[in-house]
């Protein structure tokens, strides 16, 4: 998958992972597998964010955690800079990790209480023995104190007396600090009160666009993805449904599912937020036994009877769309249950 | 008439080691049958308190309280725990953020269904049984038969939610209290457990306090809405004032810093600078001036009431900024104007305060 002649920076090919559900204690027997992420492909150019959107269970925290080859793949392949690192261990997974890093959603779990902000900002330093000197090293990690925001003095305090986004801004600038090519924020924001979240997004921004980083960007909000990504990819029980722009994917979405989720999204915005509501029955089907053909068809009001026998190939359904579905939603369907404010939002911005 | 549930200038404290916790500081508030009141604020600003409170749920923890709960009249605070007890439950329910920790992992979900029955009614098991079967259908879960006999770790979390809504609903409450009820939930699930909210009340006709942090959430759901800020309301309103024209600083920057599916994607979010005070050793003056950026130096002395909006007067506010002020900051920030731009001291030479009475308010701010 080549975009438009650009070499991507992480390229993700038929990605694969399975937990074995297994019986026993002494003599374990696998029984079943939890589908986690089943057959994924996508690419991402050097400078983009793409965003990965989707249910709890969705497979969106387990592809993050492939692709940090914190977890190892089942199958397939992860290309990072051309290269498969989908099976690297040892020293060459070490060397992976200057070039890609990861902040995690919880930034109380995430941080070791016994150590002061300074030694956990350094960590990276000494895993990877870079400025041995303990003057030049305290250097570094102040500048990336005063890089994310925080007070360059508090380089001797503790994880717990800072608040939840000034944790999140330590967790960022222990990611950034060996400046990574690619970062990867399992969502980032989440834990966070409304107006902490804007100052923890507008910090990943402004780093993106000092550092020239990669980004993929996790989360189950979609205002918040919509607001972070140039691309965004809908997951659903390890598949991804719908890969498109953010602009394409959020003016017409075309999977039944991505329409779902949009419609359901509540909109700040008393009055504007008539639509026909296209509200989803029931709850995910677990990973452990989806459904066959497409795992969609359960709860989509689309769905007949070839959605139930064979499964639709992620394909192109329009102007740089990529959706996974026998039958898309149409013009008229969009507007009806997207919020008026929303269609009118695009309406104006497409013009 | 006077309203269902009136609360009269709550004030909640806990005595700490470190020092009293002043969590609800003076909210009045009331709501009325077949409405919805959403109290919107950030971790620690009180809204979960001010309505454990009310159910007398702080009691047990050492919380000093005074002022008034008035529930058709009967003062809620000053009742002993046996007369709050036969409200709790069945006058006035009450669902909680996490579906999983407020059911017991023990019991089957229909024997809990029927504790809550039994304890309200006296009927006996089978017609309780039959009664939590119907309670299940009620809120759309299907195959309740079964269900019925089924724990709580065997349901998901939106049946959960469900199931728990069922267990508030089990008496026919006049008053429901969802302390975030869908934060737990994905989106597709939230939107289902809001209909459902939705239809319930139109049905049964109770009034619903829907606390929440989501603005998207109560301006779908609310009629009206309090905004909660270091234990006081400092807004109150129709959704409608509250979203079109807000007058609290603290409001501005609630609805400048979430991203919004309905406006344009690089319009940038303005954050609300600092973090929430510590209820122990609170600012002086107006609680929200360490974080404003319209502060003057009055503002660090004198204390804001909750005061009626000339224009408008069952929408109120406690901001020390003149109402054409307020007005003219909030037609700025629409227009994506940033807050430093809009500065009441700086506005005399700034080019956005064009109208008559802007300019005016602008004159007073820069005294």
């Amino acid at each position: 998958m080549t975009l438009d002649g650009v070499t991507p920076l992480l390229e993700v090919r038929n990605l694969v992972k399975y937990f074995p559900i297994t019986r026993g204690i002494i003599f374990q027997k696998q029984i079943g597998a939890v589908k986690a992420v089943d057959d994924i492909s996508f690419a991402v150019p050097p400078g983009e964010t793409l965003g990965l959107v989707g249910e709890t269970g969705c497979g969106k925290s387990t592809t993050a955690r492939l692709l940090v080859r914190l977890l190892d793949p089942t199958s397939g392949q992860v290309l990072f800079d051309g290269e498969d690192v989908a099976q690297h261990k040892g020293p060459e997974l070490k060397a992976l990790h200057r070039e890609v890093q990861m902040i995690f959603q919880d930034p109380y779990s995430s941080l070791n209480p016994r150590k002061t902000i300074g030694s956990i900002i350094a960590e990276p330093f000494a895993i990877h023995d870079m400025y041995a000197g303990s003057g030049e090293r305290k250097q570094q990690v102040q500048e990336l104190m005063d890089r994310v925001g925080l007070n360059p003095e508090h380089y001797n305090r503790y994880p717990h007396e800072f608040s939840g986004g000034q944790r999140q801004r330590i967790g960022v600038a222990r990611a950034i600090a060996l400046e990574p090519k690619l970062l990867i924020a399992d969502e980032p924001v989440s834990a966070l009160d409304v107006s902490i979240q804007a100052q923890v997004l507008n910090l990943l921004k402004r780093l993106q666009r000092e550092m020239g980083l990669t980004l993929i960007f996790i989360s189950h909000d979609l205002s918040v993805v919509r607001h972070m990504c140039d691309r965004v990819a809908v997951m659903y029980l390890g598949k991804i449904v719908e890969l498109a722009s953010s602009d394409a994917l959020y003016s017409f979405p075309r999977h039944p599912y991505t329409g779902a989720l949009f419609s359901a999204v509540p909109v700040p915005d008393p009055g504007g937020g008539k639509r026909q509501r296209a509200l989803l029955s029931g709850d995910v089907p677990s990973p452990a036994n989806p459904p066959r053909a497409c795992r969609f068809h359960t709860r989509c009001p689309k769905a007949q009877e070839l959605c139930w026998t064979e499964e639709p190939p992620l394909e192109d359904k329009g102007p740089g769309t990529l959706a996974a579905c026998h039958f898309p939603l149409t013009r008229e369907e969009v507007e009806q249950q997207l919020p008026a404010a929303l269609t009118a939002a695009q309406a104006s911005s497409s013009t | 008439m006077s309203p269902l549930l009136d609360v009269e200038d709550l004030r909640v404290t806990f005595a700490t080691e470190d020092g009293l916790v002043h969590a609800v500081d003076g909210i009045s508030y009331s709501v009325d049958t077949s409405k919805t009141l959403g109290i919107v604020g950030e971790s620690g600003s009180g809204k979960s308190v001010s309505s454990l409170t009310t159910l007398g749920l702080t009691r047990n923890q050492g919380a000093e309280i005074s002022g008034q709960i008035l529930f058709e009249g009967q003062d809620l605070a000053s009742m002993t725990d046996d007369q709050l007890r036969r409200i709790r439950g069945n006058e006035i329910a009450m669902i909680f953020q996490d579906p999983l920790s407020s059911l017991h992992p023990f019991y089957k979900v229909g024997a809990q269904l029927v504790e809550a029955i039994r304890i309200h009614r006296d009927v006996s098991s089978s017609t309780a049984s039959d009664r939590a079967v119907e309670l299940l259908e009620l809120v759309g879960i299907p195959d309740p038969l079964r269900r019925v006999n089924q724990y709580p770790h065997e349901f998901s979390g939106g049946m959960r939610q469900r199931a728990m809504i069922a267990m508030a609903l089990a008496n026919e409450p006049k008053l429901l209290i969802a302390d975030e009820p869908t934060t737990a939930l994905d989106v597709t699930v939230q939107a289902q457990i809001l209909a459902l909210l939705d239809d319930l009340q139109r049905r049964l006709g109770m009034a619903i306090i829907i606390i929440t942090h989501d603005l998207g959430v109560v301006a779908e759901t609310a009629d009206e809405i309090g905004v909660m800020y270091a234990g006081r309301i400092v807004e109150h309103g129709s959704t409608a004032q509250i979203f079109n024209t807000p007058q609290h600083p603290y409001t501005w920057g609630l609805l400048k810093s979430i991203p919004r599916l309905d406006v344009m994607r690089d319009e940038e979010l303005v954050p609300i600078s600092g973090r929430p005070p510590s209820l122990i050793h609170r600012p002086s003056g107006c609680f929200f001036h360490p974080r404003c950026p319209y502060v003057r130096d009055e503002h660090r002395r004198i204390d804001p009431r909750l005061e009626p909006v000339p224009s408008d007067t069952d929408h109120q506010v406690a901001c020390l900024l003149e109402p054409e002020v307020r007005t003219r900051i909030w037609r700025g920030l629409k227009e994506g104007q940033t807050p430093a731009s809009l500065r009441p001291l700086a506005s005399e030479s700034n080019p956005a305060a064009t109208a008559g009475t802007s300019q005016s308010g602008a004159q007073g701010g820069g005294e």
